[in-house]
Protein backbone atom coordinates (compact mmCIF):
# COMPACT_ATOMS: atom_id res chain seq x y z
CA UNK A 1 0.00 0.00 0.00
CA UNK A 2 1.71 2.97 -1.07
CA UNK A 3 0.80 6.63 -1.75
CA UNK A 4 2.75 9.93 -3.69
CA UNK A 5 2.94 12.90 -1.71
CA UNK A 6 0.76 14.69 -4.32
CA UNK A 7 -1.85 12.68 -3.09
CA UNK A 8 -1.61 12.57 0.57
CA UNK A 9 -1.54 16.44 0.20
CA UNK A 10 -4.64 16.49 -1.72
CA UNK A 11 -6.34 14.00 1.01
CA UNK A 12 -5.15 16.54 3.66
CA UNK A 13 -6.64 19.47 1.77
CA UNK A 14 -9.43 17.81 1.19
CA UNK A 15 -10.77 14.96 3.30
CA UNK A 16 -9.00 17.02 5.93
CA UNK A 17 -9.15 20.51 6.29
CA UNK A 18 -12.26 20.44 3.64
CA UNK A 19 -14.53 17.51 5.11
CA UNK A 20 -13.64 18.63 8.53
CA UNK A 21 -14.51 21.76 7.89
CA UNK A 22 -18.13 20.39 6.38
CA UNK A 23 -18.83 18.14 9.27
CA UNK A 24 -18.36 21.20 11.79
CA UNK A 25 -20.87 23.12 9.92
CA UNK A 26 -23.53 20.75 11.03
CA UNK A 27 -22.60 21.61 15.15
CA UNK A 28 -21.98 25.05 14.32
CA UNK A 29 -25.49 25.49 13.35
CA UNK A 30 -27.51 23.33 16.00
CA UNK A 31 -25.67 25.28 18.71
CA UNK A 32 -26.46 28.72 17.26
CA UNK A 33 -30.21 27.81 16.21
CA UNK A 34 -30.79 25.90 19.83
CA UNK A 35 -28.58 27.75 22.51
CA UNK A 36 -28.77 31.27 21.22
CA UNK A 37 -32.12 31.95 19.98
CA UNK A 38 -33.89 34.14 21.64
CA UNK A 39 -36.69 31.59 22.41
CA UNK A 40 -34.69 29.44 24.47
CA UNK A 41 -35.25 29.58 28.09
CA UNK A 42 -31.75 27.77 29.26
CA UNK A 43 -28.98 30.68 29.78
CA UNK A 44 -26.26 30.49 28.26
CA UNK A 45 -23.33 29.94 29.99
CA UNK A 46 -19.84 31.31 30.26
CA UNK A 47 -18.55 27.89 29.55
CA UNK A 48 -21.14 27.75 26.54
CA UNK A 49 -20.02 31.00 25.49
CA UNK A 50 -16.27 29.75 25.53
CA UNK A 51 -16.99 26.51 23.68
CA UNK A 52 -18.92 28.63 20.64
CA UNK A 53 -15.65 31.14 20.53
CA UNK A 54 -13.05 27.94 20.30
CA UNK A 55 -15.59 26.29 17.88
CA UNK A 56 -15.62 28.81 15.55
CA UNK A 57 -12.22 29.82 15.62
CA UNK A 58 -11.05 25.79 15.12
CA UNK A 59 -13.83 26.26 12.00
CA UNK A 60 -11.94 29.92 10.55
CA UNK A 61 -8.49 27.83 11.06
CA UNK A 62 -9.71 24.87 8.83
CA UNK A 63 -11.38 26.82 6.07
CA UNK A 64 -8.17 28.62 5.86
CA UNK A 65 -6.35 25.77 5.61
CA UNK A 66 -8.11 24.37 3.13
CA UNK A 67 -8.22 27.54 0.62
CA UNK A 68 -4.35 27.76 1.27
CA UNK A 69 -3.51 24.41 0.68
CA UNK A 70 -5.78 24.27 -1.92
CA UNK A 71 -4.25 27.69 -4.06
CA UNK A 72 -0.97 27.03 -3.21
CA UNK A 73 0.11 22.97 -2.63
CA UNK A 74 -2.32 20.79 -4.50
CA UNK A 75 -3.82 23.63 -7.14
CA UNK A 76 -0.12 24.14 -8.79
CA UNK A 77 0.13 20.49 -9.24
CA UNK A 78 -3.47 20.24 -10.77
CA UNK A 79 -2.63 23.20 -13.62
CA UNK A 80 1.12 22.41 -14.48
CA UNK A 81 2.09 22.54 -17.93
CA UNK A 82 3.15 19.31 -19.48
CA UNK A 83 6.67 19.73 -21.98
CA UNK A 84 6.02 19.63 -25.54
CA UNK A 85 7.10 15.59 -25.15
CA UNK A 86 4.82 14.69 -22.46
CA UNK A 87 4.17 10.88 -23.81
CA UNK A 88 0.99 10.86 -21.02
CA UNK A 89 -1.07 13.93 -19.68
CA UNK A 90 -1.85 11.61 -16.24
CA UNK A 91 0.48 13.64 -14.20
CA UNK A 92 -1.58 17.14 -15.71
CA UNK A 93 -4.68 16.68 -14.45
CA UNK A 94 -5.90 20.37 -15.82
CA UNK A 95 -4.74 19.12 -19.81
CA UNK A 96 -5.67 15.68 -19.28
CA UNK A 97 -9.73 17.04 -18.32
CA UNK A 98 -9.27 19.64 -20.94
CA UNK A 99 -8.10 16.84 -23.32
CA UNK A 100 -11.33 15.62 -24.11
CA UNK A 101 -15.06 16.77 -24.82
CA UNK A 102 -16.36 14.10 -22.25
CA UNK A 103 -14.45 15.59 -19.39
CA UNK A 104 -13.43 19.42 -20.15
CA UNK A 105 -16.52 20.80 -18.24
CA UNK A 106 -15.17 18.90 -14.73
CA UNK A 107 -12.33 21.90 -15.45
CA UNK A 108 -14.33 24.80 -17.49
CA UNK A 109 -17.57 24.88 -14.50
CA UNK A 110 -16.00 22.66 -11.59
CA UNK A 111 -12.15 24.03 -11.22
CA UNK A 112 -13.67 27.42 -12.31
CA UNK A 113 -16.43 27.78 -9.99
CA UNK A 114 -14.63 25.68 -6.64
CA UNK A 115 -11.40 27.66 -7.00
CA UNK A 116 -13.65 31.01 -6.49
CA UNK A 117 -16.34 29.67 -4.22
CA UNK A 118 -14.45 28.06 -1.64
CA UNK A 119 -12.64 31.40 -0.87
CA UNK A 120 -16.06 32.46 0.31
CA UNK A 121 -15.96 29.84 3.21
CA UNK A 122 -13.15 31.63 5.35
CA UNK A 123 -14.65 35.18 5.01
CA UNK A 124 -18.05 33.95 5.88
CA UNK A 125 -16.99 31.69 9.17
CA UNK A 126 -13.79 34.50 10.02
CA UNK A 127 -17.23 36.64 10.47
CA UNK A 128 -18.70 34.03 12.25
CA UNK A 129 -15.92 33.19 14.55
CA UNK A 130 -14.97 37.44 15.35
CA UNK A 131 -18.85 38.69 16.10
CA UNK A 132 -18.91 35.52 18.78
CA UNK A 133 -15.57 36.63 20.22
CA UNK A 134 -16.90 39.96 20.73
CA UNK A 135 -20.49 39.00 21.63
CA UNK A 136 -20.57 35.52 23.15
CA UNK A 137 -23.47 35.25 25.20
CA UNK A 138 -25.47 38.75 23.99
CA UNK A 139 -25.98 36.93 20.77
CA UNK A 140 -29.32 36.30 22.73
CA UNK A 141 -30.15 40.24 23.00
CA UNK A 142 -29.17 40.30 19.26
CA UNK A 143 -31.15 38.16 17.55
CA UNK A 144 -30.38 39.81 13.98
CA UNK A 145 -26.92 39.52 14.49
CA UNK A 146 -27.86 36.17 15.33
CA UNK A 147 -29.55 35.49 12.36
CA UNK A 148 -27.05 37.29 10.07
CA UNK A 149 -24.45 35.14 11.47
CA UNK A 150 -26.22 31.97 11.02
CA UNK A 151 -27.19 32.99 7.72
CA UNK A 152 -23.40 33.01 6.79
CA UNK A 153 -22.45 29.69 8.22
CA UNK A 154 -25.16 27.93 6.08
CA UNK A 155 -24.18 29.82 3.02
CA UNK A 156 -20.54 28.71 3.96
CA UNK A 157 -21.91 25.07 4.41
CA UNK A 158 -23.41 25.48 0.87
CA UNK A 159 -20.12 26.77 -0.56
CA UNK A 160 -18.07 24.44 1.00
CA UNK A 161 -20.02 21.40 -0.61
CA UNK A 162 -19.58 22.93 -3.91
CA UNK A 163 -15.88 23.09 -3.55
CA UNK A 164 -15.96 19.84 -1.81
CA UNK A 165 -18.39 18.17 -4.29
CA UNK A 166 -16.13 19.16 -7.59
CA UNK A 167 -13.05 18.28 -5.65
CA UNK A 168 -13.73 15.16 -5.10
CA UNK A 169 -15.27 14.18 -9.12
CA UNK A 170 -12.09 16.49 -10.07
CA UNK A 171 -9.81 14.01 -8.24
CA UNK A 172 -11.91 10.76 -9.58
CA UNK A 173 -11.48 11.84 -12.67
CA UNK A 174 -7.73 13.61 -13.01
CA UNK A 175 -6.43 12.56 -9.42
CA UNK A 176 -3.52 14.50 -8.53
CA UNK A 177 -0.53 12.12 -8.85
CA UNK A 178 3.09 12.46 -8.39
CA UNK A 179 6.31 13.12 -6.00
CA UNK A 180 7.70 11.11 -3.75
CA UNK A 181 6.06 7.36 -3.30
CA UNK A 182 5.66 6.85 0.49
CA UNK A 183 5.12 3.18 1.65
CA UNK A 184 2.61 2.65 4.40
CA UNK A 185 2.11 -1.17 4.65
CA UNK A 186 3.78 -3.82 2.48
CA UNK A 187 1.51 -6.22 1.29
CA UNK A 188 1.16 -9.98 1.40
CA UNK A 189 2.42 -12.05 -2.05
CA UNK A 190 0.09 -13.19 -4.07
CA UNK B 1 -26.99 46.39 38.93
CA UNK B 2 -26.03 47.44 42.38
CA UNK B 3 -24.46 50.69 43.34
CA UNK B 4 -25.22 52.11 40.12
CA UNK B 5 -22.57 49.83 38.37
CA UNK B 6 -24.48 47.82 35.57
CA UNK B 7 -23.91 44.12 35.79
CA UNK B 8 -22.21 42.26 33.26
CA UNK B 9 -24.86 40.75 31.55
CA UNK B 10 -26.86 43.97 31.60
CA UNK B 11 -23.64 45.60 29.83
CA UNK B 12 -23.62 42.71 27.21
CA UNK B 13 -27.14 43.35 26.72
CA UNK B 14 -26.39 46.99 25.77
CA UNK B 15 -23.56 46.32 23.87
CA UNK B 16 -23.86 48.02 20.30
CA UNK B 17 -24.20 46.19 17.31
CA UNK B 18 -22.05 47.97 15.04
CA UNK B 19 -19.10 45.92 15.69
CA UNK B 20 -21.63 42.78 14.38
CA UNK B 21 -22.88 44.99 11.63
CA UNK B 22 -19.85 46.00 10.32
CA UNK B 23 -18.50 42.19 10.40
CA UNK B 24 -21.44 40.81 8.86
CA UNK B 25 -21.45 43.91 5.67
CA UNK B 26 -17.43 43.36 5.02
CA UNK B 27 -18.16 39.64 4.75
CA UNK B 28 -20.82 40.08 2.39
CA UNK B 29 -18.02 42.77 0.45
CA UNK B 30 -15.01 40.57 0.60
CA UNK B 31 -17.26 37.50 -0.92
CA UNK B 32 -18.40 39.88 -4.29
CA UNK B 33 -15.34 41.11 -4.59
CA UNK B 34 -13.86 37.46 -4.88
CA UNK B 35 -16.06 37.07 -8.15
CA UNK B 36 -15.34 41.03 -9.60
CA UNK B 37 -11.87 39.98 -9.26
CA UNK B 38 -12.14 36.93 -10.92
CA UNK B 39 -14.29 38.27 -13.59
CA UNK B 40 -11.88 41.02 -14.32
CA UNK B 41 -8.75 38.45 -14.49
CA UNK B 42 -11.03 36.51 -16.76
CA UNK B 43 -11.84 39.29 -19.16
CA UNK B 44 -8.92 41.17 -19.18
CA UNK B 45 -5.52 39.86 -20.22
CA UNK B 46 -3.87 42.65 -18.48
CA UNK B 47 -5.28 42.13 -15.26
CA UNK B 48 -5.30 38.43 -15.40
CA UNK B 49 -1.05 38.85 -16.08
CA UNK B 50 -1.15 41.43 -13.31
CA UNK B 51 -2.88 39.11 -10.80
CA UNK B 52 -0.24 36.50 -11.24
CA UNK B 53 1.09 37.24 -7.75
CA UNK B 54 2.87 33.54 -7.62
CA UNK B 55 3.39 32.08 -10.64
CA UNK B 56 2.97 28.10 -10.12
CA UNK B 57 -0.81 29.38 -9.01
CA UNK B 58 -1.22 31.97 -11.98
CA UNK B 59 -3.71 34.55 -11.60
CA UNK B 60 -5.69 32.98 -8.75
CA UNK B 61 -3.31 34.08 -6.53
CA UNK B 62 -3.68 37.82 -7.16
CA UNK B 63 -7.70 37.35 -6.93
CA UNK B 64 -7.70 35.89 -3.60
CA UNK B 65 -4.84 38.48 -2.30
CA UNK B 66 -7.03 41.21 -3.64
CA UNK B 67 -10.05 40.46 -2.20
CA UNK B 68 -8.99 38.90 0.90
CA UNK B 69 -6.81 42.95 1.08
CA UNK B 70 -9.57 45.02 0.43
CA UNK B 71 -12.15 42.71 2.72
CA UNK B 72 -10.04 43.11 5.77
CA UNK B 73 -9.44 46.56 4.58
CA UNK B 74 -13.30 47.64 4.23
CA UNK B 75 -13.79 46.03 7.34
CA UNK B 76 -11.30 47.90 9.18
CA UNK B 77 -12.77 51.19 8.46
CA UNK B 78 -16.70 49.93 8.56
CA UNK B 79 -15.60 48.62 11.90
CA UNK B 80 -13.95 52.09 13.31
CA UNK B 81 -17.13 53.43 11.39
CA UNK B 82 -19.52 52.30 13.41
CA UNK B 83 -18.10 49.73 16.82
CA UNK B 84 -19.83 52.15 19.17
CA UNK B 85 -23.27 52.80 16.99
CA UNK B 86 -26.49 51.06 16.84
CA UNK B 87 -27.53 50.11 13.26
CA UNK B 88 -30.27 48.71 11.81
CA UNK B 89 -29.66 44.85 11.80
CA UNK B 90 -32.10 44.17 9.22
CA UNK B 91 -31.27 46.93 6.74
CA UNK B 92 -27.30 45.80 7.00
CA UNK B 93 -27.74 42.08 6.81
CA UNK B 94 -30.48 42.53 3.99
CA UNK B 95 -27.68 44.62 1.96
CA UNK B 96 -24.73 42.13 3.46
CA UNK B 97 -26.55 38.64 1.87
CA UNK B 98 -27.64 40.41 -1.46
CA UNK B 99 -23.83 41.10 -1.71
CA UNK B 100 -22.99 37.28 -0.55
CA UNK B 101 -25.48 36.09 -2.99
CA UNK B 102 -24.19 37.80 -5.74
CA UNK B 103 -21.00 36.90 -4.91
CA UNK B 104 -21.69 32.99 -5.07
CA UNK B 105 -23.43 33.67 -8.68
CA UNK B 106 -21.01 35.42 -10.24
CA UNK B 107 -18.12 32.49 -9.20
CA UNK B 108 -20.52 30.05 -10.98
CA UNK B 109 -18.56 30.32 -14.16
CA UNK B 110 -21.54 30.36 -17.07
CA UNK B 111 -22.87 33.20 -15.02
CA UNK B 112 -19.61 34.91 -15.21
CA UNK B 113 -19.38 34.62 -18.49
CA UNK B 114 -22.48 36.88 -19.55
CA UNK B 115 -20.06 39.46 -18.92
Amino acid sequence: MEITVRSLWTMIHGMGFGALYLMACSGALVELHRRYSSHSQAPVTARDETFLRVYFAAMAALAWLAVLTGAYLVYPWYRAAPPADAASLAAFPQRLLLSSPSTSAWHSIGMEWKEHVAWVVPICITMAATVAFQYGRSFKHHPQLRNAVLGFVWISLFAAGIAGFFGAMLNKNAPVEGGRTIHLVKGARP
Amino acid sequence: MSDGIPSASAAREARPNGAGAAAVLAAGIGSLLIACFAILADQSASIKSLMNFYKPTGPLSGVTTCAVVLWLASWAGLHASWRNRNLAMARVSAIAFILLLLGLLLTFPPAADLF
